[in-house]
């Protein structure tokens, strides 16, 4: 109908007003754009970075108590991954649901393929990887996980990302094992799995390096990380920083930590120690821990600034109302800030000038400035957890 | 999902009852107190159970999952937690009067 009216050969005149009752007065990017989970609510709001403000709420997207957030290709879709097993497509340009289908009962998070053309899920019921094409949402595989012990049902599906030739890693969080999920032979009816065994107890996430070479997967069984070598998968799961926490008495877990993206940092990576009050760091040449650093409380996200100059740590309950920055270079906690109760997840700005955190229990997001370590901006948002902008489109493993 | 042995499960039940007398005073936590428990009961054991209870990493606690299951019990897995799972001891943070609050308000159904 609009467009019918546009090209009605008429005056200037009317074309601009046909311009003005459009829905969208002028095109625009969305490189600036995210999402920030409202999880009690089962909403998202639609964010721009270069205001700093909400600019949408979007809701009925289901159970969000736990949510992840891929994007496709042209960074105009979210695909969100919603606790209830909800796949949820959001069209950010015109701030409404594209399409949602609930693929399984229970999911943990999700990612999207090299090509951008498949959205991988995984579940935890029934245990297992679902993987569905990036624009319809149409199923293409169902891959069952591995049956538990007693047999009763499958292992949970953690630690979901994509990797470089077409391929999606996932660990099994009951059954210890790695699997490579490939679809790299367009002309196959079906993906090739190669499945790692015995690589640790209790995977509960996982990580990839930036150009893709290296998977490793956190354990929460045992002290200890499980490491696959993409380059040479021939070589099998290795395990590094066996025994991280010998002599210490692990304390109890609140939360889960998470891995994501891979924070690495003048060839030293920096992870969650699991029941410690400690984010290790790892050198990257050797595979051997080079230093503890004693932190406020036990690190559930350890996340990079993308020039890898600063590590910010949030923490489990009762810590949650603490952020911890880290030198990189010298590795000390150079800042202890506290944004106020539930802090839950934090995102850099593409370059890294801001900081994004969103405080739970003061339903808000504040933005912080990361060279003055100050607040500067603060978003209203209704019990807000994840915050995941679109640049995520463009990075492997996220 | 690994249960503990009926044994293992008495031994921690007994040691609960004799540290913790399992009577329910909910009305001796204080109004203020019972908000931070609910709070801290859909937001934080949500992480794993879900904020509407419905199960995560940790199982489903909607009443019909938990009504069949003698109580006490499930307050010592407050208390003392599941070894070999991610669920954690909360003695650290929680009386066992606490724990008991709890439990009733999963009876009774919760959501955020």
């Amino acid at each position: 109908m609009r467009k019918r009216l546009c090209i009605t050969p008429l005056f200037a005149l009317a074309l601009s007003a046909c311009s003005l009752t459009s829905v969208q007065e002028e095109p625009r990017g969305t490189g600036d754009l995210g999402v920030v989970i409202e999880r009690a609510a089962g909403n998202v709001l639609i964010v721009e970075h270069t205001n700093n403000q909400a600019i949408a709420r979007v809701e009925g997207l289901g159970d969000l108590s736990h949510a992840s957030v891929v994007f496709s290709r042209d960074e105009r879709y979210a695909y969100v991954f919603g606790r209830d097993g909800g796949l949820t497509k959001v069209d950010l340009l015109k701030q409404r649901i594209d399409k949602r289908i609930i693929q399984g009962g229970n999911s943990i998070g999700g990612a999207i393929s090299q090509d951008g053309r498949l959205i991988a899920v995984g579940n935890y019921e029934p245990g297992g990887v679902k993987i569905f094409t990036a624009d319809t949402l149409e199923l293409v595989a169902d891959i069952p996980a591995t049956a538990i012990a007693d047999g009763s049902k499958n292992s949970r599906v953690v630690g979901m990302v994509d990797a470089p030739g077409q391929k999606f890693l996932v660990s099994l969080f009951d059954t210890g094992e790695i699997w490579i999920i490939d679809f790299s032979d367009s002309a196959a009816d079906a993906p090739t799995v190669s499945r790692f065994t015995d690589i640790g107890k209790q995977p509960y996430d996982s990580m990839l390096t930036p150009e893709g070479r290296y998977y490793i997967a956190g354990l929460f069984g045992e002290d200890g990380l499980a490491m696959l070598d993409l380059w040479n998968p021939e070589q099998g799961v290795t395990r590094i920083l066996d025994g991280y926490g010998k002599g210490n008495q692990a304390l109890p877990v609140y939360k889960m930590p998470h891995l994501e993206g891979w924070t690495v940092a003048d060839n030293q990576a920096f992870v969650p120690g699991v029941g410690h009050h400690q984010v290790l760091v790892i050198d990257t040449q050797t595979w051997q821990q080079s230093k503890a650093i004693e932190m406020v409380g036990q690190p559930v996200f350890v996340m990079a600034r993308p020039d890898a100059r600063q590590i910010w740590v949030n923490f489990a309950y009762p810590d949650n109302q603490y952020v911890q920055v880290i030198d990189s270079q010298t590795k000390e906690v150079i800042k202890t800030i506290e944004p106020g109760p539930g802090v839950l997840h934090m995102e850099f700005t593409p370059r890294g000038e801001h900081i994004w955190i969103s405080v739970r229990d003061r339903n808000e997001v504040q933005v912080w400035d990361t060279q003055t370590l100050e607040h500067l901006y603060t978003l209203e948002a209704d019990n807000p957890s994840g915050i995941f902008f679109t640049n995520r489109a463009h990075r492997i493993g996220l | 999902m690994r249960y503990l042995s009926k044994r293992k499960y008495a031994v921690i039940f007994l040691m609960a009852s004799f540290l913790f007398p399992l009577t329910s005073h909910a009305e001796s936590i204080s109004a203020e107190r019972q908000a931070t428990l609910k709070h801290l009961l859909i937001q934080d054991c949500g992480s794993c159970h879900g904020l509407r209870m419905k199960g995560g990493l940790g199982p489903a606690l909607t009443p019909g999952d938990i009504a069949d299951k003698p109580k006490e019990g499930l307050v010592a897995t407050i208390i003392h937690g599941r070894p070999g799972t991610a669920m954690p001891p909360w003695a650290a943070l929680l009386t066992d009067q606490e724990a008991t609050w709890l439990i009733d308000q999963l009876l009774q159904g919760v959501s955020p």
